[in-house]
């Protein structure tokens, strides 16, 4: 038996890198050992990818990537995000300053409300893709991706003289699901009564925190950051909710994908445009009046013309998942494009892919093949999400 | 008698059972523990003849695809079809009903040289 292909493979995390760096850890990487986690190296950092769960928790939920994902779609999940970068860039000017290198309307998000965008760059490609944050008009709450925090911190530090603030001693936790909303309802009726991409500066159990209405399964939920030190208290607080249960990394990427939403670096990258991607409902109504961001003149022409790849939903027929990679042909047995994120939707009850194909074969109910060690696998097009999103609105 | 004494193991987790020429081969439960909830596996073809070390199936689970190799030289005479159909027999009982296929063996005295329960326990508490 050896792995051919594992999720963390495509975020520079090779299990069998002869030269690992050593791992960075999360605040609650005790916690998660504690509770059963299998630590896997992801972006850097030691995260739990699945738990085999005990005592009461195990009553809950037995644990696994199949179960950690049905129980957050039917109950709720508490993920640790702390891998993630969190960060504050002030100043009297903070949202005209970000505007120069998001394509969002940062200017015209009212305080108290979150707003996910993309850092761009001049050729129109995708840097990262981060939530903004208004805690008061000057005043930004940046959550940036794990694998990109370097990238992404320098490059705010390079271009714009606002003060940025690195949140190095902060965890993050995401609790989501249907039951989400009922959990924080106990601990903090003030965040529960959030709208959607809602941000509230709290208290739960006593520590400040500052929650959010969001996350990155398509399920109603929460983010919540907090001081290190207080991620144990928190995440203790959260799982003796009756309703939750740890989540590893496995199901938080099974999760995503059947709720159609982008991992950087699997399926966003500099080389793709927002256009591209399906996101130019990200490009700001107001934006579009003068397109003045990174790349902003490519992405009109995109636009105006036709992008010449779209980032489509792929069910492949059978049983046979297509991973992130797997090269995708026409009928007529031409190039087509390539799965960039790809596994099995356990709502689904099936294979589910996402990936770029040629924009004439972009249209939903496309008959394509896919190369699966070197078989072949018909599938079809289809509209995004796999599952349907459950926000509350 | 020893736990498994007519079992043998290889170093990529499969386990064989000789029964005359014929072995019988699937994952150990090591195997399936560490593979997660399987969602589809991919069997040889009937009469395949397979070298020993030749990748000749592929389990997936949601988050991995992983190869398995045939244990020693012989050909298919028998897939387990019921594995296709529910992989989920693998995880709870690997090393039982979720048997993957049956080769007739070149040569059925090599199957001594593959490790035993002993060897293969020694040789997971290196991993």
């Amino acid at each position: 038996m050896a792995l051919l292909t594992e999720f963390c493979v495509a975020q520079n995390a090779l299990p069998d890198d002869p030269t690992p760096a050593p791992l960075h850890t999360t605040p609650l990487d005790q916690w998660h050992r504690k509770h059963g986690a299998r630590m896997v190296p992801f972006a850097g950092y030691a995260m739990p990818v699945q738990y085999d769960l005990k005592g009461d928790l195990a009553a809950r939920c037995k644990g696994g990537v199949m179960a950690e994902h049905l129980h957050t779609r039917a109950h709720a999940g508490l993920f640790d995000v702390s891998h993630m970068g969190q960060a504050m860039l002030t100043g009297p000017n903070v949202a005209m300053a970000l505007e120069t290198l998001v394509p969002g309307d940062i200017i015209g998000l009212k305080p108290g409300r979150q707003r996910y965008t993309l850092f761009t760059n001049p050729a129109g490609g995708i840097i990262d893709d981060l939530m903004v944050a208004k805690l008061a008009d000057d005043r930004l709450f940046l959550v940036v991706n794990a694998s990109r925090k370097d990238v992404d911190f320098a490059h705010l530090a390079e271009n714009l003289s606002e003060t940025l603030t690195v949140m190095e001693n902060r965890a993050l936790l995401a609790l989501q699901g249907p039951e989400a909303a009922t959990v924080m309802a106990r601990l903090s009726p003030e965040a529960a009564a959030l709208p959607f991409m809602g941000i509230v500066a709290t208290k739960i159990a006593g520590v400040d925190c500052l929650v959010s209405r969001s996350g990155y399964t398509g399920e109603d939920g929460f983010e919540i950051s907090i001081p290190a030190a207080e991620a144990e208290a928190i995440a203790d607080a959260l799982i003796q909710q009756p309703e939750v249960v740890p989540i590893g990394l496995g199901a938080r990427d099974s999760l995503r994908l059947e709720a159609g939403l982008c991992l950087y670096g699997n399926d966003l990258d500099e080389l793709t445009s927002p256009i591209e991607a399906g996101l130019t409902w990200v490009i700001g109504k107001r934006r579009k009046m003068n397109w003045d961001f990174p790349g902003g003149m490519v992405m009109r022409d995109q636009l105006d013309n036709g992008p010449v790849r779209r980032r489509v939903g792929i069910r492949p027929d059978g049983r046979a998942p297509a991973r992130g990679q797997t090269t995708i042909v026409a009928e007529d047995g031409t190039e087509a494009g390539l799965i960039t994120s790809g596994g099995f939707g356990p709502s689904v009850n099936g294979p589910i892919a996402m990936g770029y194909v040629r924009k004439d074969l972009a249209a939903d109910g496309t008959r394509l093949n896919l190369i699966v060690r070197g078989k072949t696998i018909p599938a079809t097009v289809v509209p995004l999400p796999f599952t349907p999103h459950r926000y509350i609105r | 008698m020893a736990k498994n004494a007519d079992k043998r193991f290889t170093k990529e987790h499969e386990w064989v059972m000789l029964d005359g020429d014929i072995a019988t081969v699937g994952i150990t439960d090591h195997a399936q523990e560490q593979l997660g909830d399987l969602v589809h596996v991919e069997l040889p073809e009937l009469e395949r003849a397979v070298v020993e070390g030749e990748s000749c199936a592929v389990v997936e689970s949601v988050k991995a695809a992983s190869d398995i190799y045939a244990p020693l030289a012989g050909k298919v005479v028998e897939i387990n079809e019921t594995i296709t159909e529910d992989p989920s027999i693998v995880n709870s009982d690997a090393e039982g009903e979720g048997w993957f296929f049956r080769l007739e063996l070149e040569d059925p005295d090599v199957f001594e040289a593959l490790m035993d329960q002993d060897a293969y326990d020694e040789y997971l508490e290196t991993l």
